[in-house]
């Protein structure tokens, strides 16, 4: 396999390059019926990938030696296992910085091994894509599913989508690249989705055919100019402004950090497009008991909501699909008849409680209940939310 | 690409400063013959390496004008670079250079040097890691020993001075054992890491160890270097640079510690692989070296 099999048609593994419109809207799809872990490298396999660096830890090892395979069937154009998860994303960062479409993939304890690395990605405006199958932190060890870990990214700079499920990973991968990739966004992308629950799950997913997939990434266009010496350096400076301790310096970074956060939200438009709208409701419009969850808890919460039509209770649904930019907007107007707004979350913290409670403050006249709230690898049963919704408001008066 | 993107745009000649209209005017690049670049430039030409910013005297200024003006093709070179006195340079090159962490530096060279391989098959684009002694024996050892393991196309250059200079005056793994610095208020307890002889355990197809006394030395060894890790695998030098400030010499005296230094902890170290040795045979034939 080398680069010089492309034609302008068809990538260097003989596949069709497309638009992203055609792929995720357009192309006939099938039923198939796959794990989290193996869709990944079926929506890997049609985005002509330039680069991936792996590492094993539980539990996205399989998705990371699938995208393995794919460089050896020919698919993806470099491919090798790192040292570890701060050496990969360092890895990583030199393969984006080079001019690659670079994906990897990392869980829990590997994610915080690495956190240097994230706001130097977002820093150095590379496009890479990670998938985070989140897992819990140690001490004590735990593999089990928990998704603490995202709070440490909240404000890394770079953009943090979260995928329900199997099918919805399989969009969202393909449709982070694009949108990581728009030259006046062009900021890293974590793509999270809960551990175990969806990498380890098989369910029915509709997929278009593997001969076609995404044109390939074109770092020219990028706003900082790639690693390769094909473009005339970036800096050559008597009087560099970098280690001064000046004005000048500290408005260059601060201007920069504003920058970053600034290309985040100029990714609206464009994930309003792909992800068909930033949250997903579900359930009575107009109820005033809602439920706001992203990942596998909007799946519990939305178990919660059939048994609770059932018991006379109308409850709604709000499923943040981007967390980075959070779809403040959107909450705002998913949540405008509310009363009670529930958060259920698989962890200790309750960072996406925080982050609604705050996007919400003095918008908002509902009470936010940060409840259930479940971690170390515990299951959120529908019965937990329904009780919490028993529990905290005058359904029972009645409602 | 080629030197044609240090060509200027005539539309914006009479805006550009100085350093650059030399760049193009009077900078010596590969070109089409490899052979005729060298620190004999220095004399006359201009440098890729702008007015640095590091303390009058100090060696590790010295080396990298060697370094800059040897590689064999600078046009197509990347230099990677970690935190560090180094990195006060690294704005000052006029040639893709990557400053991104502490210590990852042959992680980021490594990803590079791949997507380049990929990116450009028909082509050679050396990648050059310069750091210090703290960024690769300490924070950065896993790294760079890594790199080494998986035979990386690389140069990995070491600037050890000894000692955490650019944070001001802290014990390394490269310190002598016994010396007093901060961090080590009672001498350091612990031999100097001889990474020379790590690097040649680990799989590099040369190393050597010398210090920035002589320039003709210094470019040699680094155009071997360049040369071998384009075909053969990883290459190490490990360069003596020391930090005048930290050890209490005045500006004029670097070159004489460098040049007492030969004689101990810094006489020569030189491995080759009899495929790298075989190699240079090569480059000499076609009047690369």
């Amino acid at each position: 396999m080398s680069i010089k099999n492309m034609t302008a048609e068809k990538n260097w593994s003989g596949q069709t390059m497309v638009s992203t419109d055609y792929l995720l809207f357009e192309a006939p799809r099938e039923k198939h019926f796959m794990t989290g872990s193996e869709v990944l490298k079926e929506a890997m396999k049609r985005c002509t990938v330039d680069a991936s660096v792996s590492y094993p830890i539980t539990p996205q090892s399989e998705a990371a030696h699938l995208i393995g395979e794919l460089w050896a069937e020919g698919y993806v154009g470099t491919y090798f296992r790192g040292e570890n998860e701060f050496g990969v994303m360092s890895e990583v960062a030199g393969c984006a910085m080079a001019g690659a479409r670079t994906v990897t993939t990392t869980s829990g304890p590997g994610t915080l091994r690495a956190m240097e690395n994230f706001p130097m990605w977002s820093g150095t405006r590379i496009p890479v894509q990670l998938i985070l199958m989140a897992r819990g932190i140690n001490s004590p060890l735990t593999i089990q599913p928990d998704n603490l870990e995202v709070t440490f990214m909240l404000e890394t700079g770079c953009m943090i989508w979260y995928a329900e499920n199997v099918q919805e990973l399989f969009d969202m991968s393909i449709a982070a690249f694009t949108v990581a990739e728009m030259p006046d966004v062009h900021v890293p992308i974590v793509t999270v989705v809960d551990g175990f629950f969806v990498s380890h799950t098989r369910e029915s997913v509709m997929l278009p055919s593997d001969d076609i997939a995404l044109r390939r990434y074109d770092p020219y266009a990028a706003p900082l100019p790639p690693i390769d010496s094909e473009m005339p350096p970036g800096r050559f400076l008597r009087d560099p402004f970098v280690m001064k301790s000046n004005y000048i310096s500290y408005a260059t970074h601060a201007s920069w950090q504003w920058e970053i956060r600034s290309a985040v939200e100029r990714s609206i438009p464009y994930a309003k497009h792909f992800l068909e709208g930033l949250v997903h409701t579900t359930g009575d419009e107009d109820a005033e008991i809602v439920f706001v969850a992203c990942g596998t808890a909007s799946h519990q919460a939305k178990e919660a909501n059939r048994e609770l039509t059932k018991m006379g209770i109308k409850t709604k649904v709000v499923k943040l699909r981007t967390i980075r930019p959070f779809p403040h907007a959107e909450l705002l107007e998913a949540t405008k008849n509310a009363k009670y707004i529930f958060v259920p979350e698989f962890n200790v913290v309750g960072w996406l409680d925080k982050e609604v409670t705050t996007s919400l403050y003095g918008k908002s006249d509902a009470k936010i209940i940060g409840r259930p709230r479940v971690a170390g690898g515990m299951s959120m049963p529908a019965e937990a939310i329904i009780q919490e919704v028993l529990d905290n408001t005058d359904v029972k008066k009645g409602a | 690409m080629s030197v044609d993107i240090y060509k200027i745009n005539p539309e914006f000649r009479d805006i550009m400063p100085q350093e650059i209209i030399d760049l193009e005017d009077n900078a010596t690049w590969a070109g089409e013959s490899v052979e005729k670049r060298g620190i004999n430039d220095l004399t006359d030409k201009k440098e890729i390496l702008e007015e640095h910013s590091l303390c009058a005297g100090c060696p590790e200024a010295a080396a990298l004008r060697y370094i800059l003006a040897a590689l064999p093709t600078p046009e197509e070179t990347i230099i990677v670079n970690s935190t560090g006195c180094t990195s006060l340079m690294f704005p000052h090159i006029a040639l893709h250079t990557v400053h991104s962490l502490f210590g990852n530096q042959n992680a980021v060279a490594s990803g590079i040097k791949r997507v380049l391989e990929w990116r450009f098959p028909d082509k050679v684009k050396d990648v050059v890691v310069l750091a210090g002694d703290g960024a690769t024996v300490d924070i950065g050892l896993d790294y760079t020993l890594q790199s080494f393991f998986r035979q990386e196309k690389i140069t990995t250059i070491c600037f050890d001075n000894e000692v955490y200079a650019n944070t001001g005056g802290q014990e390394s793994g490269s310190t002598p054992k016994g010396q007093v610095f901060k961090m080590a208020p009672k001498g350091k307890a612990f031999d100097k890491v001889p990474m020379w002889e790590l690097a040649v355990t680990s799989g590099c197809q040369y190393s050597v160890k010398l210090t920035a006394s002589a320039p003709k030395k210094v470019a040699k060894v680094l155009r071997e270097a360049v040369l071998i890790a384009r075909e053969l695998g990883p290459t190490y030098i490990h360069l003596y640079t020391p930090c005048i400030l930290e050890i209490g010499l005045a500006a004029n005296e670097g070159l004489w510690e460098m040049k007492e230094q030969d004689k101990d902890r810094f006489a020569d170290f030189k491995f080759v692989t009899p495929e790298a040795e075989a190699y240079l045979k090569e480059c000499k034939k076609k009047g690369l070296l």
